[in-house]
């Protein structure tokens, strides 16, 4: 029989050990501990379905009376009712357009004065990509 | 039952969610590196275009026929994939991620019109993610497959399309060749076809158990499942590969083997990154290298290997494949393509370890946990073992990628204001 040798360094065993998300208290416990909450997640406030929103970069000044400014954020769900006077994104020749569906006066507006409103297609050919949920806009670039 | 949800030319569709400017418009993917056709919408399709044919030969016709070509975006059709199923969670409890663009359902004690509902999922997918997709109902999950076939060729079913009566799956099984049956691959057919089994009818109606005796369990499964009794449960988490293999085209060819090292150490970190992903140890390889098939001098060689323990440890991996990569190389040819595979492993918790050889330390497990959590967090190959090299030519092409639209801050659509 042959006998190897193995060096010591190649035969440390596994050994888990439970690892406690308290430590041991040293002083006064904490009076929050029992009262703990989640920190806030800002999906949650401005997303309500995830797998149908995406995000999209404003690109213009047509929308600044909306307070969409160039640059700006984007949160726009899929899933929403293109409804009278939405912000929505619209496919315009082809293109992802942000403007203001007003389906009264078959157009989509602008929010500002020196752009023109574009007329509405037949209906069926009118396809909305979604209707913008919230605008991010960065204050202060840290 | 079961509901089969399919998304039609998944990729090409993918491509086309957030340039609206190519609906109806011929759109084809090709594979990893640019090197064949994998997905063609159905514009494309009509214009003649043959699936899995070699993007060069084709260049010049794509060009002429205005087609919209992309490279492969993994990134994209991921998302859109996850999005595909969580919107249809809303639908079932029970979903089955089959592949990439394929979802099981179940929907047992569902009392609604099946077909109704099968038109609601259709229309929130489109709705939702911009997502066609095909539906095919029935209470077992090889007739759900025929149903979303049926789904797919008969327009007639708007998309969606409900086998809940024999009389129903039979008028569909005798219309059909038996190489369409979920799992009867073209050489089992073949054999069905010497045996006197044409079409899925013939399969339909012979003798389980016979037949079960002359091929397998499956196929004794594959019968009574297209005879309505369900033998296959739905899985909603997949269990582990048997088998990981990670094999890629070069992005140009290679002719030295410091390169072909580099290359194949890259894939076996890339293999044994997704064996720790599923708490799994390598115990044998398989390594091959090959020329392309077009060269006019072509060389093909592989070769298997077996670890002296059990491991999931990428420094041991590579060097083992660098050394039979030493072997197989031979000095003279263009090398195109390279594979590792780790063909023979098994789950962790089952590791017996010999009392005369040393098992995998502690160290190394500490150093795979370490090096996957960085790479997790910073991003692919952030850290990797250094016999990968840097910044290879074997890297993949990807000349026409398309923006990760919804992974990637960088890449987020614009919209005109």
């Amino acid at each position: 029989m042959i006998i190897t040798k193995i060096p010591l360094d190649q035969v440390q065993s596994y050994l888990p050990l439970p690892l406690y998300s308290d430590s041991v208290a040293a002083g006064f416990p904490s009076p929050a501990e029992d009262h703990t909450d989640q920190a806030l997640d800002l999906n949650e406030h401005l997303i309500a379905k995830p797998s149908a929103t995406y995000f999209a970069r404003a690109s213009g000044d047509s929308m600044e009376g909306a307070k969409i400014y160039d640059g700006d954020l984007l949160v726009v769900d899929r899933s929403q009712r293109p409804e009278q006077g939405r912000i929505v994104i619209a496919s315009v020749d082809g293109q992802l357009t942000c403007k203001i569906l007003d389906i009264n006066n078959r157009c989509l507006r602008a929010a500002n004065p020196d752009y023109e409103a574009i007329p509405l297609p037949d209906e069926t050919d009118l396809v909305i990509e979604g209707v913008v949920m919230h605008v991010i806009h960065h204050m202060c670039w840290a | 039952m079961f509901a089969l949800v399919d998304c039609n030319s998944c990729y090409a569709a993918c491509e086309q969610i957030f340039r609206p400017d190519l609906r109806g418009q011929p759109v084809i993917v090709l594979s990893n590196n640019d090197g064949c056709i994998v997905a063609r919408n159905a514009e494309a399709k009509a214009l003649g275009i043959p699936d899995l044919a070699p993007y060069f030969k084709l260049k010049p016709m794509l060009k002429r026929l205005g087609v919209h070509v992309f490279s492969s975006n993994y990134p994209l059709y991921g998302d859109t994939s996850n999005r595909v199923m969580e919107t249809l969670r809303q639908y079932s409890p029970s979903v089955e991620v089959y592949s990439i663009d394929e979802m099981f359902l179940q929907l047992d004690g569902f009392t609604m019109d099946l077909n109704d509902y099968g038109q609601q999922m259709k229309q929130s997918l489109w709705q939702d993610v911009r997502m066609p997709v095909g539906v095919g109902i029935a209470p077992t999950k090889t007739l759900a497959k025929l149903a979303n076939h049926g789904a797919k060729k008969i327009p007639q079913t708007n998309g969606v399309c409900v086998l809940d009566s024999p009389k129903k799956w039979q008028w569909l099984q005798k219309r059909m060749p038996v190489n369409k049956i979920w799992g009867i691959g073209s050489r089992l057919s073949k054999r069905l076809v010497e045996q006197g089994i044409i079409t899925i009818a013939d399969l339909a109606a012979a003798d389980p158990r016979q037949l079960g005796n002359l091929f397998s369990v499956n196929m004794e499964r594959t019968i009574r499942e297209l005879n309505g009794e369900s033998c296959m449960p739905l899985e909603e988490s997949p269990p582990a590969k048997k088998q990981i293999y990670c094999t890629r085209s070069f992005g140009q060819r290679i002719n030295t083997l410091a390169e072909l090292q580099q290359a194949t150490c890259l894939y076996a970190a890339r293999a044994a990154e997704k064996l720790r992903a599923q708490d799994s140890l390598a115990i044998t390889l398989h390594v091959f290298i090959n020329t392309s098939h077009h060269a006019s001098d072509t060389y093909f060689n592989s070769k298997t290997v077996k670890l002296d323990y059990p491991t999931n440890d990428t420094r041991m991996i590579e060097a083992l494949v660098k050394k039979a990569v030493a072997a197989l190389y031979k000095d003279g040819y263009s090398y195109a393509k390279a594979g590792v595979g780790i063909v023979e492993l098994q789950g962790r918790s089952h590791k017996q370890n010999d009392f005369f050889t040393a098992g995998q330390s502690m160290k190394s497990e500490a150093l795979m946990v370490c090096m996957d959590g960085i790479n997790a967090k910073f991003g692919r190959n952030s850290t990797h073992v250094a016999a990968q090299g840097i910044g290879g030519r074997w890297a993949m092409s990807q000349k026409m990628l398309s923006p990760a639209y919804t992974t990637r801050w960088k890449d987020i659509p614009e919209v005109i204001c």
